[in-house]
């Protein structure tokens, strides 16, 4: 692990808005700051002092527990002061445009945004419009940069490399922003990505982003390291996009009868929140010792301290504060 | 700023012109004179002699002389909407782009589905005496897409043809009524072809671009779907049909096999479709949201072909005014189209740099193609036809820049495109109504 100073200046971003873009050497970068802090959190004292005396806004326009919750644990043990904002209490109800949030919270000196929002893109919307770092905390149906970088953590920390490893990604691709922060970064790191799932769930031209498409989950799942389960998103889905939970689950969930099909060692993973029977069942969900579930979440809050911590840095040292 | 109508002139020379004319094929060096409201003269010939006493002239330099732009698809904002545009604002805008007539869409507020409305904008246009505005009428009441409007009635009051404006007519039973009886009175109905079912909620054309941004697709199928059910059903009614913005390969090889059959079938795009494509939402950028949606590259491609060997008619602005708080949203939510009135010719001319069409050809689609298909009186130069004329040089290149745009709504598709084509003066029956500041 190479020194702080050092890495700082390997990382030419002001904002993480995606994964797709960075290199291989960027990625690599705060995978091996996130590792750092793993061994952190396992510690009874987990508190550092690094972002002293800044300031992060958690800013979700959609509801959230885990994302939320883990931005502002990593903020917390790196000594910042956390502010969460969520949409119910805030002015956007009562009308106002995201441009014109972004200038009120601009106007309170933030150092760190985290925003999550429903619509694509409305991230780095906001983004050209403060002079703080953003961080994206998932837009639409477009990234989920710190998700990925998770689950590249969780995977390199298993599987000791990303290179040459075989990952399905199975479900609700087509409305899954972390579907393509994962097939962004896995891509770069030179592992091999599937896609798997009905035909109604995959986006026209996916084949483009680089990955090969399966629409039979037997088929998506032979040989593969990796399997990666997506939820089901619901609530975003208008019209239908299969005839029934029964149906979907019966071809497209995660069951041990499938997971033969995959490599012994295979890794099961999911984003969560899981919908239990429905792209997972439960009693492969609670197999720990191939579901890498909970260890998921464990990584999340060490690749949010990496993030919050790089890039407060690449602010305050490259970039003059003209507010 | 209100704009007053100046005198009309009494007679006013135009040398050293270019006198062009697609209508006739007229391509010469000349002069042309005016006469009160009418044109009087022009030819080689005229003033050969030397220009009468006491006339107005104006010098041309050498710059093409030819009919006012005539531009069958433009959205006007007043009434109801005059934070987004007025009719004073978008007139100024179109003289800007040499359009001396234009056809607005019923989409105001209120609707016009009503004689009133009809009548309301031809007047505060007339007492503007900037462009000619003349109406299209709802095909439904309130564009509802269920009870036919008074199509009979609003055609008598001046509606030039019949159109749900942005939207398709959804129920395929309801238009082939409309077009029956539409075609009752030999009036034309003019379709948005957009299968609403398949565009809900979409963002952008589907495909790759579309996929890597988490937008969601409107399939190109949505607009091939409507062309072929309205082909079928002006068929059964034998109705005459038009298709406004047509975007795809698909769609336009249905209009041209239709019209190989001799179905009464036209259409027109507008310039995004021959000279952008779907990569210009780049990062999100909501002044290339259209609709239809900026397509693939060999869709654009297409529609050039299309161009060229007449399967397209013409060419419309499709000026859309959306205003700032309409378009600085995320994506999804921010408002469709662009303002196309002062960018109309520049953008189409490039056809004619290009190499596609010659420059006459390129000029028929904006003047006499146009007003043919529509039946007015404009679009060509002739002996007593009305003075709507603009003076234009070809060659010049100009920056576009949305912020000097005369229209009140700034979000132009074309922001920063370097073009080529720029109008000097702009003339409606025999005023001068624009005038380039160099």
């Amino acid at each position: 692990m190479s020194d702080t100073a050092s890495d700082v200046l390997d990382f030419p971003h002001r904002h993480l808005l995606g994964i797709e873009g960075l290199s291989p050497d960027e990625i690599t970068l705060l995978l091996d700051r996130s590792e750092s802090y793993v061994e952190q959190n396992r510690q009874a004292d987990k508190k550092k002092s690094i972002l002293r005396g800044r300031t992060i806004f958690n800013l979700f326009f959609e509801a959230s527990t885990r994302t939320r919750t883990s931005f502002e644990l990593a903020g917390k043990r790196l000594g910042g002061d956390v502010i969460n904002m969520s949409v119910a209490t805030s002015a956007i109800k009562k009308g106002e445009t995201l441009i014109d949030t972004a200038m009120t919270l601009n106007a309170m000196h933030p150092d760190v945004l985290v925003v999550r929002h429903p619509n694509s893109g409305a991230v780095n919307l906001l983004a050209e419009k403060v002079n703080c770092s953003v961080i994206n905390g998932g837009d639409g149906a477009h990234e989920h940069p710190t998700q990925a970088l998770l689950d590249a953590l969780t995977i390199h920390r298993r599987k000791g490399r990303l290179a040459g490893l075989l990952v399905a990604i199975c479900g609700d691709i087509l409305h899954s922003r972390v579907a393509r922060s994962n097939i962004h970064l896995l891509n770069t790191m030179g592992a091999r990505v599937r896609a798997v799932a009905p035909k109604t769930l995959v986006p026209s031209s996916a084949e483009r982003l680089g990955v090969e498409v399966f629409d039979d989950m037997n088929a998506g799942l032979a040989d593969c390291d990796i399997v990666m389960m997506l939820r089901l998103q619901s609530e975003r889905m208008q019209g239908n996009f299969f005839p029934s939970i029964r149906e979907y689950f019966h071809f497209f969930g995660l069951d041990y009868e499938k997971l033969g099909n995959a490599k012994e060692d295979a890794l099961i993973m999911h984003p969560g929140p899981m919908n239990r029977g429905v792209e997972i069942d439960s009693e492969v969900a609670d197999d720990y010792g191939r579901s890498a579930i909970r260890e998921q979440v464990e990584m999340g809050v060490a690749v949010r301290m990496a993030c919050l911590e790089i890039l407060t840095r690449t602010v305050s040292e490259t970039e003059p504060r003209n507010l | 700023m209100a704009v007053k109508p100046s005198q009309t002139q009494g007679r006013v020379a135009y040398i050293n012109a270019r006198l062009m004319d697609p209508a006739s094929g007229l391509d010469v060096k000349g002069a042309l004179l005016t006469d009160g409201e009418m044109i009087a003269d022009f030819g080689t010939q005229l003033f050969a002699d030397g220009l009468p006493e006491g006339i107005a002239t104006v010098d041309c330099q050498g710059f093409c002389l030819a009919p006012g732009l005539v531009d069958m698809r433009a959205q006007l904002r007043e009434p109801g909407d005059e934070n987004k545009g007025t009719l004073a604002s978008d007139g100024r805008s179109a003289t800007a782009g040499g359009v001396t007539s234009l056809v607005c869409l019923p989409n105001t507020q209120p609707v016009i589905d009503d004689m009133s409305v009809v009548e309301f904008v031809a007047r505060r246009a007339r007492l503007l005496g900037l462009a000619k505005v003349y109406p299209y009428g709802a095909v439904t009441k309130g564009l509802e897409g269920r009870e036919l409007a008074e199509m009979g009635m609003l055609a008598e009051a001046g509606a030039l043809a019949f159109t749900d404006a942005i939207k398709a007519v959804a129920d395929a039973q309801v238009m082939r009524r409309a077009l029956s009886y539409a075609a009752t009175f030999g009036l034309m109905i003019i379709e948005h072809p957009e299968e609403p079912s398949l565009a809900a909620g979409g963002d952008m054309n589907a495909g790759e671009t579309a996929t890597r941004l988490g937008l969601t697709g409107i399939p190109r199928q949505a607009e091939v779907i409507i062309v072929e059910r309205d082909i079928h059903l002006a068929e059964l009614t034998g109705a005459r049909i038009h298709f406004a913005h047509v975007s795809t390969a698909q769609a336009l090889d249905a209009v041209r096999r239709a019209k190989t059959r001799g179905l009464a079938v036209t259409c027109d795009t507008a310039p995004p479709y021959f000279a952008l494509n779907e990569i210009e939402v780049g990062d999100y950028r909501t002044f290339a949201k259209l609709s239809p949606p900026l397509r693939a590259e060999d869709d654009r491609e297409a529609v050039i072909e299309a161009l060229k060997d007449g399967t397209i008619d013409t060419i419309a602005s499709d000026h859309t005014p959306q205003d700032e708080d309409a378009k600085r949203l995320p994506f999804a939510q921010a408002a469709f189209g662009g303002v196309g009135l002062e960018t109309l010719l520049a953008v189409t001319l490039e056809l004619y740099h290009n190499a596609h069409l010659s420059l006459a050809e390129t000029l028929r689609l904006i003047t006499q193609a146009p007003a043919d298909l529509l039946g007015l009186p404009a679009g060509r130069l002739e002996k007593a036809a009305a003075a709507d004329l603009i003076l234009f040089d070809p060659a010049r290149g100009w920056k576009v820049d949305a912020d000097k745009l005369l229209s009140k709504s700034k979000n132009s598709p074309f922001d920063g495109r370097p073009v080529q084509g720029r109008v000097v003066r702009t003339v409606v029956d025999g005023r001068t109504v624009f005038q380039l500041e160099d």
